[in-house]
């Protein structure tokens, strides 16, 4: 009896819910586990603007939903993202950082309705004012992915910019793409709806300038850009449209310790409300 | 005319057993010292199980249980496992949802309309905003690293079985506690469903305990020399009792307690919406709710045309079977609340107010009260100051702003209040002037797990929900 | 609002005479809170209506489908069909009951009136006798003033109405001006439905408020207590034609209105939800909010209607899925 052929998965991009390949036609060859390889998708500026339309799209209604239920969709991208731990043990992707990465959306999960709490409250004004303010999304966040540890850095990335009611546009690691395609397939089952989270695989210095200087994003996430030069043309790029800006973290950052309230309040805007009271 | 044929939701997902033991340590048992009671569908009288009456010996069992279970387990392990236990049982809940309601509209009697579309979807939501909170509480406002109390006593009553156990467990266990639950003696079915639930999710043995009984094994509870902290929803009179009791101990006690809510309608109200809010604020949950808005406070100049709205509504509620998905008002809870309501009724009607209640049949068997609006009340009347916790709305009414308010705080209670006018810097303004832990504007009974519940004065003291919530149970 | 509060305002019927005193009770009435109109609207929704219940209001919400067509390749051929399907639903099933009226363009109203009341009947004699409709009838209602913007000089859209009527229809649907209500000019947006109330004659006169560019709950109340001021004998949502028709919430703003309405002035006008309603699931809803808030008197195709193509077949299909006790598939039902 003849030993079965395996049937081999087409790696692609992830734009507006939708797993297209690039516009350009353009793939480059990567390891896939031990013995195989696969052709991912080298997205181009076309691709980017694609995505940045469909994370624009995707924003008022995801920014428009209620804490309560991104809470639970991020905790479904867990659930499913347990689910699928042995087909990233497979790709390479060490158990410990798939475990850990599962961790990372239940502890973004919780943050939804409580970030309000935590960042707002009551001012009390000199007069006869409610005085409230209260966190709000930017908008449409570009980010690039940190090389490695590319699952758990790259759900680093994005749970804590789409928690608050962003949408991303993310470039994910290009040495290690792989770990990126199988995260959105767990992303496209778990709820979340298209376009809140857009992956472009391919090479950074192609796609992340475009990004910069794209006026419809609001914020760019410069973390995993290694290259300090390429990090500051990026920021300065930024600076047309006054872009919020992430700067990439030190190369032995540790992926695995408490993250904190930084990314998400980095990308916050805070809205700030008068009303007079009066009989 | 348009006649709703009867739309019953099955009972066949409930599977009740013949008897029921306490939960104690992870499983269920048999108690020691005890006897047992039943338990009845108020809206027939039918019994639907045998239930174990815990006595000070089960009390003592289930605290040591707790302790047991604090010291070893629940208070060292880290807040990230914690939450994935209360995770798990949020997503039990969700699962097990029709299931939870079906049980609690038979075992309470309220409309199943209500334990489907509000008790159950709040339930589960509130055990998903603790368990967030499980491994965030350095960020709660309360310093670094706030601590746990160690075994809290909770006891519960009837008119929210089961959403008052979620207020109750969920920020308890939470914050690292661990607890001994008393239900309320005629309402102890979906609490045991609960401990079932917590078996499915491998929640620690010993986490968390139902007790079941009465007001004996209530008192066993709270007078237990090693609960550190207690928690009680229910009458103002217990709630005193309570707090007599734990005076001079280290227990932290919080007390969620009666209320006499004025719902304030304004002249420039959305009126059509007001008349729903007065509904929902006294005819939901068939008035079994503490924080119910029962005195309707009328501006003058609008009084008769919203009374007349408003009577006009109260023809179209649906009283009957709790479990048609149609029923708008189900049974009162108890034979023994029954009787206090009418009592209370009758003492507005020999005290010379005007009672109304549209016509409607009302069942045979089990027990009812149909919806009642009571007009030409003062402050002076009984109906006007005492808690009736039933279907019936007393009406005053003002003529001012400023008396408004006088008349809303003109009470020992301090729970909510509600305000309807169109003019937000006039509701502001009196929510400023308003002695109540919750004001509603522009709606009324809504309740959420991030915002925090309580009362003033006699309505009690502490927070349940919301951040603030979470300091009930923390050592700060 | 009730009679009560009604009687101590001036005469309603003067409120026409001054843009002054329309816009101080047109702004004065009491406002809508938006969460809590569309939670009530929600919560009705989850009625559940089954049996021999659910039977009657399917047979009851046939005979409230306006069963329309209004497209711009709307032929003679086209209408006709749907004007014998209006007579006969369900081919298969005489006791099926006919739709209340079917609603087309002014130029396609003498092929359906053929249909519907026979060659002999012909044009302009039907209008006549239909004023007040007799049971058993299905009416010809026709669309007019412009539709479905209304961007027409007042001659253009009476001539338009006069047409309808004389070539057989005895309902008009026309829209408001929206153009004037939403900049404040209340007298004009009222003299306007007088004006074509005054050209239908015989013919009842259902006013589209074109709700979806209203936005705002508070003018859709408004905008329906100035249609019934000036003569409306229904109060329609929308033409259909722009993205926001009907919905549950707007509907119960204009019951609550047409309630209030009749408690003031003791005249009852009828409400024509158009746009949207595709399923019987929707129909029943639109039953029970009506049931529940206007009551009895309002649950009957002389006072409510459905303005849908859609809808119909598939309240057939679900009437066959009761006799029957299968569901029904689409391919055993008539479609146009």
């Amino acid at each position: 009896m003849s030993e079965r052929v395996a049937v081999r998965k087409t790696y692609k991009l992830y734009i507006g819910g939708k797993f297209p390949r690039s516009e350009s036609g353009r793939s480059y060859l990567v390891q896939s586990g031990e013995n195989s390889t696969a052709n991912v998708a080298l997205a181009s500026r076309k691709d980017a603007r694609d995505a940045v339309v469909a994370a624009r799209a995707a924003g008022s209604g995801w920014a428009g939903a209620t804490a309560y239920n991104r809470g639970q969709i991020l905790y479904r991208v867990a659930e499913m993202l347990e689910g699928r731990r042995e087909q990233f043990v497979a790709l390479g992707i060490p158990g410990d950082e798939v475990d850990a990465a599962t961790d990372r959306w239940v502890w973004y999960a919780g943050w939804s309705d409580k970030l309000p709490q935590v960042r707002g409250g009551v001012n009390p004004v000199a007069g006869p004012y409610l005085n409230l303010s209260t966190p709000e999304p930017t908008g449409v966040v570009a980010a690039v992915a940190p090389a490695a540890p590319a699952l758990l850095g790259l759900v680093s990335v994005i749970a804590p910019a789409i928690v608050s009611g962003n949408t991303v546009v993310v470039a994910a690691s290009p040495t290690d793409p792989l770990a990126a395609v199988t995260l959105a397939e767990v992303l496209a089952t778990s709820d979340l709806p298209a376009g809140v989270v857009n992956i472009l695989t391919g090479r950074i210095e192609e796609t992340v300038p475009s990004l910069a200087g794209h006026r419809d994003v609001n914020a760019l996430d410069l973390t995993g850009v290694a290259d300090a030069e390429l990090a500051t043309s990026l920021e300065v790029r930024a600076a047309e449209n006054l872009k919020r800006v992430l700067r990439p973290v030190p190369p032995h950052h540790d992926w695995y310790a408490d993250p904190g309230l930084a990314r998400m309040t980095a990308l916050l805007e805070t809205k700030t409300v008068w009303h007079p009271k009066g009989g | 005319m348009f006649e709703y044929a009867p739309a019953p939701e099955s009972r066949s997902v409930v599977q009740l057993q013949p008897a029921y033991g306490l939960f104690v340590g992870g499983e269920f048992v048999d108690p020691t010292d005890g006897d047992s009671f039943t338990s009845i569908n108020p809206a027939s009288e039918e019994v639907l199980a045998e239930i174990a009456l815990g006595g000070v010996g089960d009390v003592d069992r289930a605290v040591r249980a707790a302790r047991t279970a604090y010291d070893r387990v629940w208070g060292p392990m880290p807040g990230r496992d914690r939450a994935k236990y209360l995770f798990r049982i949020a997503r039990l809940i969700q699962e097990r949802s029709r299931e939870l309601a079906v049980l609690e509209s038979l075992d309470n009697g309220k409309p199943i309309r209500e334990s489907r579309d509000v008790d159950l979807p709040l339930v589960a939501a509130h055990f998903f905003y603790h368990a967030g909170w499980a491994d965030k509480l350095d960020h709660a406002g309360f310093g670094p690293g706030p601590r746990p109390l160690g075994v809290a006593a909770q006891i519960i009553p009837w008119n929210f079985p089961l959403l008052m156990l979620a207020w109750k467990i969920a920020p308890a266990l939470a914050t690292g506690n661990t607890v001994v639950l008393k239900p309320a003696e005629t309402t102890s079915l979906t609490a045991l469903l609960f401990a079932e639930i917590c078996q499915q999710a491998d929640l620690p043995a010993g986490v968390v305990n139902i007790v079941t009984g009465a007001g004996e094994t209530g008192r066993a509870l709270v007078e237990h020399p090693d609960v550190d902290k207690v928690a009680f929803t229910g009458s103002t009179e217990v709630g005193k009792a309570i707090a007599r009791a734990v005076a001079g101990t280290d227990t932290k006690l919080t007390l969620e307690l009666g209320g006499k809510a004025a719902n304030i309608v304004f002249d420039d109200a959305p009126v059509d919406q007001a008349v729903e809010g007065i509904v929902n604020g006294i005819f939901f949950n068939q008035g079994h709710v503490c924080c119910a808005g029962s005195r309707l406070l009328l501006q003058e100049s609008v009084a008769d045309e919203v009374l007349a709205s408003l009577k006009r509504r109260m023809a179209q509620l649906r009283v009957g079977d709790p479990l048609d998905k149609n029923t708008d008002i189900g049974a009162i809870n108890s034979a023994a609340q029954l009787a206090r309501i009418s009592e209370l009724a009758d003492a507005g009607t020999a005290e010379g107010t005007q009672r109304w209640s549209p016509p409607c049949e009302l069942p045979d068997r089990g027990f009812w009260f149909a919806p009642t609006i009571f007009t030409g009340v003062t402050q002076a009347h009984r109906i006007a100051r005492e808690e009736i916790f039933g279907p019936v709305l007393s009406v005053l009414t003002f003529r001012t702003p400023a008396e408004a308010v006088e008349k809303a705080n003109n009470t020992p209670y301090g729970l909510s209040a509600g305000v309807w006018t169109e003019k937000g810097s006039r509701m502001l303004w009196l929510a400023d002037r308003l002695r109540a832990g919750v004001v509603w504007a522009n709606t009324f009974n809504k309740f959420d797990p991030t915002a925090p519940f309580g009362g003033y004065q006699e309505s009690g003291y502490g927070r349940e929900g919301g951040r603030h919530g979470l300091e009930a149970y923390l050592n700060v | 609002m009730t009679a009560t509060a009604m009687s101590a305002r001036p005469d309603l019927t003067e409120l026409g005479r001054s843009e002054t005193a329309l816009r101080g009770f047109l702004h004065g009435l009491p406002g809508v809170d938006q969460v809590g109109a569309e939670q009530r609207a929600a919560q009705l929704g989850t009625r559940s209506i089954k049996a021999t219940a659910k039977a009657w209001a399917i047979d009851l919400a046939i005979r409230m489908v306006d069963l329309t067509t209004l497209e711009g390749a709307d032929t003679p051929g086209k209408v006709r069909a749907l004007a014998a399907k209006a007579l006969r639903p369900d081919p298969a099933d005489p006791s099926c009951p006919h739709v209340g009226a079917v609603c087309v363009y002014p130029s396609m109203v003498p092929y359906v009136a053929e249909v519907l009341r026979g060659p002999a009947g012909g044009a302009g004699s039907a209008g006549a006798e239909a004023a007040p409709a007799g049971a058993g009838v299905v009416h010809l209602a026709s669309v007019a003033t412009a539709f479905p913007a209304g961007q027409a000089p007042l001659e253009v859209k009476l001539a338009d109405t006069r047409a309808a009527v004389a070539a057989g229809a005895d309902e008009i649907d026309m829209v408001i001006n929206r153009s004037a209500f939403l900049t404040g000019r209340y007298q004009e947006v009222y003299d306007e439905v007088v004006a074509i109330r005054e050209a239908c004659g015989p013919a009842h006169l259902k006013v589209i408020l074109e709700t979806g560019e209203l936005s705002t709950y508070d003018n859709v109340r408004r905008a329906s207590w100035l249609a019934m001021l000036a003569g409306a004998d229904f109060i329609k949502t929308s033409t259909g034609k722009v993205p926001a028709a009907a919905t549950p919430p707007v509907t119960l703003v204009m019951l609550e209105a047409v309630r209030d309405f009749r408690a003031a002035t003791g005249r009852q006008v009828g409400v024509k939800p158009a746009g949207g309603i595709k399923t019987t699931k929707d129909a029943i809803k639109y039953l029970v909010l009506v049931n529940e808030t206007v009551g009895a008197d309002w649950l009957d195709p002389d006072w409510f209607r459905f303005g849908a193509s859609s809808l119909l077949n598939d309240l057939l299909m679900q009437r066959t899925k009761l006799t029957t006790g299968d569901y029904a598939g689409p391919d055993y039902f008539t479609r146009d």
